[in-house]
């Protein structure tokens, strides 16, 4: 049995990745995805601490938060696509009518 | 005097009131209804009130005469009270009030009557047929102030009724307000009227004040009763109240020196100057002064002022009278002298004999003026009839020439009568009754009263004697030349020529107050002095000694002497060789003495230039120079308005803009400049919100860690 210690490492690189992928990226669909990863790394933490401490309060987070996933992917991903219609393009540089 | 002195007869003084309430509510009927009454019935209202008043005052004289004469109050209601000041509205009933009443109500509704007939015809001369009922109105609102004056328990009440009666004096003056010399002549005469009557009530106001400050009360009792006692410890101030109460007697009565305003008064309705300015209203000043009689005896020296100032008027009246030539002229110039006789009376102490020629006096003088009325009318249907005649004149040259002289005629003018004897020979005949008794022929009334205050003052006052015998010969004189002048002869004028008799209305009234100048002498005969008898009773109650004389053989032959002398001096001027047309006076040949008598002495115009016109000067000054240069030029402009300028524009730049807009604007515009720097951060790049979210995420949690 691997060490606790693994899973965090392996989560904090994903959520990294999914951080840097958030900030660097263009594409917004690359950028949503780059969400999710960042939400499965957190889940991961979760599951890896729900396990380690032997409570499962750890694992019904995870649940809230692939539901929220689940949620967030629909809305967002329907934003997208609202967004592809009007303006043809999903380049978020593009997108800066909100400049003051 | 003390309400446990009422007994039997107090229920019929309960009805004292309704003298007051007949009048109003005839005045009340006619303001309400009188527009859709017909003028014999507004005529016949405003009679009735009147006559109904007259009942009450006869009432009154049979429960005084059983009440063995003694004086009545009777409470009515509680009019003012504060502190010390206790006014109430409460009636009087004594015998001098009592004569007052009957006097003014008998001879009211005969005017009433009169007026009926007369206001006919003028409101229809005039051209305002619509003002009748006002006339009438107005004619009974002076009976109900009459009665509040002489039925009036306190000083208050008769002031009340003082003011009422100069209130009445002014509206029934300037009655035809819009005629008259320019249009605004009689407008004028009233506002005289009004103001000269202003001046004699601040008197009177002044005298009130006084005696409350002095007596504590304004109840006749009440000071009548303190007023030796006062004159002893206070002697000037009592002096004061009766000389500032003198001054109000000179304006009410019109006596030296405010006379001036009665001979204009005549521009009211001939009624109206019967009425109120000869037979009644004018006698206020008399029974004030005789109703404080108890005041007056305890001052020798007010109550010599008094005298002389009544002796003065009667004289340089009556020498007014002399020269003048409008009928009503005359009759008011003699009005003011015989005040004159009454107030010389009352001031001397002869209070009864002052009365007893006030009662004489409104007979015979409302009888005159009512004739004078007649004549007018007479006059004016003459021209009437001569006008109307022209119309169907078919030489329009002479027709233009006559109206022309038409339109300047003066039914007024003594010179433009004569010969009217015959003409109108009802009016002829009472109108001689009245001069007869005026003029203080026996038997008729005047020379029984006017015989009295002789008397008494060859007794009292010897200088007033004098000045009064003088006046009395010069009445008996203007008198007869104006019968003369008006009656007899040949007629100098068209109008003249057919001047007709007046009605039964206007007639029958003159033919009793005829009948009553005639035998009016008799209230207070020689020998019998009924009159003096009944007025006792009231002024007996405050310790005021009355003396009846004795009849002088001597003192009543020199004045009947005097009085044929002058009618046949009269005659001598006047009647012998009548005058013809254009022709001057007679009287002209005494020169300057004639021209001053024409021109009243020209005291309106020595008081134009003494008073009126100084006091338009001083108005021009305080308009000018006070109002206009220093308060406008100087004062507002310059102080008020320059430091307003100043100040205000100190607090427009300097506060204003300078300091509040400065703050407003400042926060303004930090707020602009603090956008400009943050809207920097609104790049509207997503990837830099997401990194600031990061960077924040990245400092709390770091914050949170390392703290």
């Amino acid at each position: 049995m691997l060490p606790v210690t693994y899973y965090v490492a392996l989560s904090a690189i994903l959520f990294i990745l999914g951080a840097v992928g958030v900030l660097i990226r263009r594409n917004l669909i690359v950028i949503f995805m780059s969400v999710e990863l960042m939400l499965n790394a957190a889940n991961l933490a979760f599951v890896a601490f729900a396990r380690y401490y032997q409570s499962m309060s750890g694992q019904v987070f995870v649940f809230f938060v692939m539901a929220v996933a689940a949620a967030e992917v629909a809305v967002g991903l329907s934003l997208i696509v609202a967004i592809y219609r009007a303006r043809h393009t999903i380049n978020v540089d593009d997108l800066s009518e909100m400049k003051g | 005097m003390l309400l446990s002195e009422v007994s039997t007869t107090s229920t019929l003084f309960q009805l004292i009131p309704w003298i007051v309430f007949f009048p109003a509510i005839g005045l009340l009927i006619n303001i309400i209804f009188g527009g859709r009454m017909s003028e014999k019935a507004i005529g016949a209202v405003a009679s009735l009130a009147s006559g109904l008043a007259f009942g009450i005052a006869v009432l009154m004289a049979i429960g005084l005469a059983q009440n063995h004469g003694e004086p009545v109050v009777v409470p009515f209601l509680e009019w003012i009270h504060i502190g010390d000041l206790q006014l109430d509205w409460t009636f009087r009933v004594d015998t001098l009030s009592n004569v007052m009443t009957l006097a003014v109500t008998l001879v009211g509704t005969l005017i009433h009557i009169y007026a009926i007939g007369y206001m006919h015809e003028d409101v229809r001369h005039q051209g305002d047929p619509g003002r009748y009922r006002r006339f009438f109105v107005f004619l009974n609102l002076f009976i109900v102030m009459m009665m509040i004056l002489v039925t009036g328990d306190s000083y208050a009440m008769l002031f009340v009724g003082w003011e009422g009666v100069g209130l009445c004096s002014y509206l029934l003056i300037g009655f035809w307000y819009d005629k008259g010399e320019g249009g605004i002549g009689n407008a004028l005469a009233a506002k005289k009227a009004f103001v000269a009557n202003r001046v004699g009530d601040f008197g009177f106001l002044v005298a009130m004040f006084l005696t409350f400050w002095a007596f504590g009360s304004l109840d006749f009792a009440n000071v009548f009763e303190k007023a030796p006692e006062i004159a002893q410890t206070m002697p000037g101030v009592v002096l004061a109240i009766t000389l500032f109460m003198l001054l109000g007697v000179t304006g009410k009565s019109a006596q030296i020196p405010l006379y001036v305003w009665l001979p204009d008064a005549m521009a009211g309705p001939t009624p109206v100057s019967a009425l109120i300015h000869a037979a009644t209203m004018v006698t206020a000043g008399v029974y004030l002064v005789a109703r404080s009689a108890p005041i007056f005896v305890q001052l020798p020296q007010a109550q010599n002022t008094v005298a002389m100032v009544g002796g003065l008027t009667a004289l340089f009246a009556a020498t007014i009278a002399v020269g003048q030539f409008d009928i009503k002229k005359v009759l008011a110039y003699s009005t003011i002298s015989q005040l004159g006789f009454m107030v010389a009376a009352v001031g001397m102490g002869a209070f009864v004999a002052g009365m007893f020629h006030l009662v004489t006096h409104a007979f015979f003088k409302a009888l005159l003026f009512l004739s004078a009325g007649s004549v007018i009318q007479g006059m004016e249907r003459g021209e009437h009839h001569v006008a109307h005649h022209q119309q169907d004149d078919l030489h329009a040259a002479r027709r233009k020439k006559k109206q022309k002289e038409a339109h300047t005629f003066d039914p007024q003018d003594m010179r433009n009568m004569g010969g009217l004897r015959t003409k109108m020979p009802v009016t002829f005949w009472v109108y001689l009754t009245g001069a007869v008794a005026l003029a203080g022929v026996p038997p008729l009334a005047g020379f029984w009263s006017k015989d009295e205050i002789l008397l008494e003052a060859s007794h009292l006052n010897m200088p007033v004697y004098i000045l009064l015998t003088l006046a009395a010969i010069l009445t008996a004189f203007y008198m007869g030349r104006q019968i003369f002048m008006v009656f007899f002869g040949e007629t100098r004028t068209a109008p003249a020529e057919h001047a007709e008799e007046s009605p039964p209305v206007m007639t029958i009234p003159l033919i009793i107050l005829a009948i009553l100048a005639f035998f009016g002498g008799a209230l207070n005969l020689p020998g019998l002095h009924t009159f003096e008898h009944w007025l006792e009773h009231t002024f007996m109650a405050f310790e005021v000694e009355l003396e009846a004389l004795p009849f002088s053989i001597p003192v009543a032959t020199l004045s009947t002497i005097l009085a044929l002398a002058s009618i046949t001096g009269a005659w001598a001027l006047y009647g012998r060789k009548p005058l013809q047309k254009k022709q001057p006076d007679p009287l002209r040949k005494l020169g300057w003495l004639f021209t001053g008598m024409e021109n009243k002495w020209w005291v309106d115009e020595i008081y134009w230039f003494l008073i009126l016109d100084r006091y338009v000067d001083l108005a021009w000054f305080l308009a000018d120079e006070v109002d206009w240069r220093f308060w406008h030029d100087w004062f507002h402009e310059k102080v008020i308005l320059a430091t307003f300028n100043s100040l205000s524009r100190l607090l427009a730049l300097r506060v204003d803009l300078g300091g509040i807009d400065r703050i407003a604007n400042g926060l303004a515009d930090g707020t602009q400049a603090l956008a400009a720097c943050m809207r920097r951060l609104q790049t509207g790049f997503v990837r830099n919100y997401a990194l600031s979210v990061f960077v924040g995420v990245v400092v709390i949690i770091g914050y949170l860690m390392f703290r």
